[in-house]
């Protein structure tokens, strides 16, 4: 090993404290690349393998009734290259144990044969025997959440008729990886399953014979899809066609767009943080050791070494020290990783998972942190290169100070000793500032991780509290007449009822289209409410249709504009209505209409979908087994539960998330605040001792230093607070989707929360510094010859 | 002692019979340090010889030390001409300049200029790593009496003893040219004349055209040839008949 070499092992040696400080802050930076490009790449490449080995479909439609001679049909349609008829029913469960009923979905499989589009996987047990009308196979996330072993049996209203079901499979559906119940905000595997039967059994129970209403196909590569929409929409529109639709309006896979969505804003957010940072690290931490070092490499360069060999030296520490950031953060990174995509599994329901952890991954994660370390230590290298030895071998010229504004000469507002400490930071302002912004960023990165969990509330709040107050919604089998709301009003325990109805429609403005469920608001509606953008309840006027404003703002619309709107469901009427306003809204796309409205521009006059209402939360119990009883009840939706799932899941990942984040934000106020205290001591060791050997106390000298240290952090907080408030703002957009919109809130909690992690982290680091200062050997400092 | 192997390289006999090694003509340098203008040197016309132990006299600030850097190719001229040999080091690149450092020239600091985290045996390989002929780290040391603290650092060592592992590390690539700037500067008398000694021997023994920078008067009596510096000119050229012997000096 080179001499040069040596010096180097032994430089890493005497640094280790600042250099493992900085290594970590790389390490988060690769580890959080990993993270999020290397779950994002398994999510994506599971859900492919799987929809391509189990045939996910490309085109969906349902319809009213249609019969099953159809086929020929469809499948001769140009791009088709296998088509499936089903039966899809929402059925009321009662399983025993549990007080409320559940929701679930009755799919119907072939008989005889095996599924071309939407296969099974198979996790335990068989698919239930054509004709059986008592075996069913389960989605296995609804299995598990009940325990159900193949053999256990539950009772479900099918078209009126209570039946008890047993379970012989447990499968996995590419068409439910993520399977959220009516009414829903995250899924909850208890309340809703989907159950597959055989196709001729379930004919029977809902009088289906030789009928469908349900189709799926799958397409050759390079189809026109939209053409293969336009076919099937015309085939299916005398049978009440519901309009066909890509992938992406499927819920399941829409979700799990949203997820990679997610995860995409997450690797372009977070990763830039921890590069900056080590970059600006590199240039604190090798600007100072050049500066230490200026001497030596006077002596290196009068003895001949070439200012290439000493500039490469130098590098070589930096690629050293983002080598050892880049093992650290490769391990914890593919760890992590690969517990991320466990936990996507988990709640996403696969089969099988694929963990992607490419070469290319690893070395654009590595090449991106050893660059940014680089380009943080180039004016470093620049220096050394162009530092004439000559003047290297000489000590360097005192720094200068500057008076500041406002000082007269003998007279100070502040003492001796803060006006050193403020002069030492105006002193470099560059480096003052980019330490400010280093440990901002600290504080920017907790409000970005805590302020979801503000939004989540606020979402509740307004969902919840505002939007919709009634405690169930009750969907009924079809459409009924207005007369099934007393029906429902008048079940025990029910304090309140209000009816609604909604429809599938296509909206249309130039070549913008979109489409989306319609509801019908009824005049007076108090449980379930429309909010306009300030969050006040709106009434929808008597003609016209209101949007929520992510759909007016896909659509290219706003108040007072046309838009044509087409009923997909029943007769495929079209009308132009005008847009009397837009409306909040975080989930879905929806359009309000006044229930009027809605039922002069549909063809069969007033009719209602469901019911929302209150219930007496003594007579809960009734309630339910009242409902389970009741056959024209299709589903319902809990509110309370519903919120409380919602929160108690968004709240369990928030908690893992936060202990995440809290810890990438100490590692980087550590990396910043300990460097840049060791950095000033070391500048100032001479000048610190000197005021010791005068007869300053411990307490007052380190007083300096910490005084210096205050300013940058308290300075840093506003700042942080600022960025932090844009990246959540990133965050926002970045996971805005037609399913989901997170409004931003940041509340002054979560501004506090990232400050005291912060101030804490950094009182630490500060304390560490400190302690050097108490155990100064004064004589040995003052003979040190700077 | 000095090993045999590298005795007698030159055995030139009077100082005054010997060729110039370097001819300097009209030499000036102006620094800025800081926000002040330096004129540190200010027509400086000498020469040195072949083989002779310089001294170059005068107190701090005279320009002696900027003279002594752009001999040894540390520093750029700012008018007037250098030759070493044939080579005019006033009309090189910095890159050619780092080529004469390292092939010709070695260098003695008055604060050691040691790399800290280096042992001695270490801190005279980062030479010799680099040098065209060099001789081994340890005989080296052993020159300056030194080997048996080969194993020691910087801070392991007195301000002599690093002082000799300089001069150790100056004359382990066998220079032609050996600038030693003000090499007893930073030591007491008694280390000093150890100092002293060891770079007289190497003079003696093995031939290296030695200049000595100091202050410090009493120095002088034990170079060939001696110039004094004030105000970055030439005040005074001397040329000593009798040489005295480094223990027979005092201060």
């Amino acid at each position: 090993m080179s001499m040069l070499d040596r010096k180097l092992l032994r430089d890493l040696v005497r640094l280790w404290a600042q250099a493992m400080a900085l290594a970590l802050v790389m390490a988060c930076g690769v580890a959080t690349i990993l993270i999020a490009v290397g779950a994002s790449r398994s999510l994506e490449e599971t859900r492919s393998a799987f929809y391509e080995r189990y045939r996910f479909a490309t085109v969906f439609s349902g319809a009213q009734r249609a019969p099953l001679h159809l086929k020929d049909r469809i499948a001769v349609i140009r791009g088709v290259s296998a088509v499936e008829l089903r039966i899809v029913r929402p059925v009321l469960l009662d399983i025993e144990g549990m007080a409320e009923p559940a929701t679930g979905i009755a799919v119907s499989v072939p008989d005889f044969t095996d599924a071309t589009v939407n296969r099974l996987y198979i996790r335990k047990g068989r698919l239930p025997e054509a004709g059986r009308e008592d075996e069913i196979a389960v989605v296995e996330t609804f299995a598990t959440a009940h325990k159900f072993e193949p053999g256990d049996r539950f009772k479900a209203v099918m078209n009126g008729h209570k039946r008890e079901l047993t379970i012989v499979g447990i499968v996995l559906s590419p068409e439910y990886i993520y399977a959220i119940g009516p009414g829903d905000m995250v899924p909850d595997n208890k309340r809703f399953g989907v159950f597959f039967m055989s196709q001729k059994a379930l004919a029977g129970l809902f009088d289906m014979e030789d009928a469908f209403n349900d189709v799926v196909v799958t397409t050759r590569r390079n189809a026109d899809l939209r053409y293969v929409i336009e076919q099937l929409d015309t085939i299916l529109k005398p049978y009440g066609g519901t309009g066909a639709h890509e992938r992406k309006d499927q819920i399941s896979h829409a979700f799990l767009d949203s997820e990679l969505t997610q995860l995409d804003a997450m690797a372009r957010i977070i990763p830039p943080i921890f590069l900056f940072v080590s970059a600006f690290l590199v240039n604190m931490i090798l600007s100072r050791l050049v500066a230490l070092e200026r001497e030596q490499i006077g002596l290196l360069k009068a003895v001949g070494y070439s200012d290439m060999a000493i500039g490469w030296h130098y590098a070589k520490l930096v690629i050293a020290i983002s080598m050892a950031g880049l093992i650290i953060g490769a391990i914890a990174g593919t760890w992590a990783g690969a517990g991320l995509t466990r936990i996507y599994a988990e709640f996403y329901s696969f089969p099988f998972l694929i963990f992607r952890s490419d070469p290319d991954l690893y070395i654009l994660a590595g090449g991106v942190t050893v660059l940014a370390a680089l380009a943080g230590a180039t004016r470093s290298i620049w220096s050394i290169l162009n530092l004439p030895p000559a003047v290297a071998m000489r000590p360097p010229a005192p720094t200068r100070y500057r008076s500041l504004l406002g000082e007269s000469h003998g007279q100070h507002l502040l003492s001796q000793m803060s006006v050193m400490a403020i002069r030492h930071l105006v002193r470099w302002p560059l480096r003052s500032a980019f330490t400010i912004l280093g440990t901002s960023m600290s504080v920017a990165l907790l409000v970005t991780a805590l302020f979801t969990l503000d939004s989540v509330d606020e979402m509740i709040d307004t969902i919840y509290f505002k939007a919709d107050r009634q405690d169930a919604t009750l969907t009924f089998t079809d459409e009924r007449s207005p007369r099934a709301l007393q029906a429902a009003a008048n079940l025990t325990g029910i304090l309140r009822a209000e009816p609604y109805r909604a429809a599938t429609v296509e909206l249309r403005n130039g070549h913008y289209s979109r489409r989306m469920s319609v509801f019908g608001i009824p005049p007076g509606a108090d449980l379930s409410r429309v909010l306009d953008l300030d969050q006040n309840p709106v009434t929808p006027p008597p003609s016209g249709l209101m949007l929520t404003e992510r759909a007016a703002k896909l659509l290219h619309l706003k108040t007072g504009d046309k838009v044509t709107v087409e009923f997909l469901e029943k007769d495929h009427r079209v009308s132009e209505l005008t847009v009397t306003g837009v409306v909040q809204s975080y989930v879905g796309l929806n359009a309000y209409m006044s229930m009027e409205a809605l039922d002069r521009a549909m063809p069969e006059g007033p009719r209602i979908s469901g019911v929302r209402v209150e219930i007496d939360h003594n007579a809960l119990g009734q309630v339910y087994d009242e409902i389970k009883e009741t056959p024209e009840i299709a589903s319902i939706a809990l509110q309370g539960m519903s919120r409380k799932n919602f929160r108690d899941t968004i709240a369990e990942n928030i908690n893992v998330m936060t202990s995440v984040y809290v810890i990438l934000a100490v590692i980087i106020t550590i990396g910043v605040i300990y460097n840049s205290a060791r950095i000033q001591l070391s500048e100032r060791a001479r000048e610190l001792a000197s005021l010791r050997v005068l007869g300053f106390t411990r307490m007052e000298v380190s007083g300096v230093l910490l005084t210096e240290l205050g300013i940058i952090v308290v300075l840093a907080q506003p700042l942080g607070w600022l960025l932090g408030y844009s990246f959540a703002w990133g965050v926002a957009k970045g996971f805005e989707t037609d399913l989901f919109r997170v409004p931003l809130v940041v509340t002054d909690r979560t501004f506090a929360i990232a400050s005291l992690v912060v101030l804490a982290a950094a009182g630490i680091s500060a304390l560490i510094v400190r302690r050097r200062i108490d155990h100064f050997d004064l004589v040995a400092v003052l003979k040190t010859r700077e | 002692m000095i090993p045999l192997r590298y005795v007698g390289r030159m055995d030139k006999v009077a100082a005054s019979t010997s060729e110039p090694i370097f001819r300097i003509d009209g030499l000036t340098k102006i620094y800025h340090s800081g926000e002040v203008e330096v004129r540190a040197l200010n027509g400086v016309t000498l020469e040195l010889y072949e083989s002779e132990m310089t001294v170059l006299l005068g107190p701090s600030g005279s320009g002696k030390s900027t003279f002594l850097n752009i001999v040894g190719g540390l520093d750029q001229a700012s008018g007037g001409t250098v030759f070493f040999r044939d080579l005019e080091l006033t009309k090189l690149s910095e890159r050619q300049l780092t080529r004469y450092r390292r092939d010709h020239v070695g260098f003695v600091f008055q604060f050691y200029n040691l790399i800290p985290s280096l042992t001695a045996w270490e801190n005279v390989a980062l030479v010799t790593e680099v040098a065209r002929k060099p001789m081994k780290p340890e005989d080296a040391l052993e020159v300056v009496g030194l080997r048996d603290r080969m194993t020691h650092f910087p801070a392991q060592m007195s301000g002599g003893e690093q002082q000799r592992v300089a001069i150790a590390r100056a004359i382990a690539k066998q220079p032609e040219v050996l600038l030693c700037d003000e090499p007893t500067g930073a030591l007491d008398s008694k280390t000093g004349i150890l100092v002293l000694e060891a770079l007289t021997r190497i003079n003696d023994e093995l031939g290296t055209t030695t200049a000595i920078i100091t202050h410090n008067a009493s120095i002088q009596r034990i170079a060939h040839r001696v110039f004094s510096f004030i105000d970055g000119k030439i005040s005074a050229t001397h040329v000593n008949t009798e040489r005295l012997k480094p223990h027979e000096v005092s201060w």
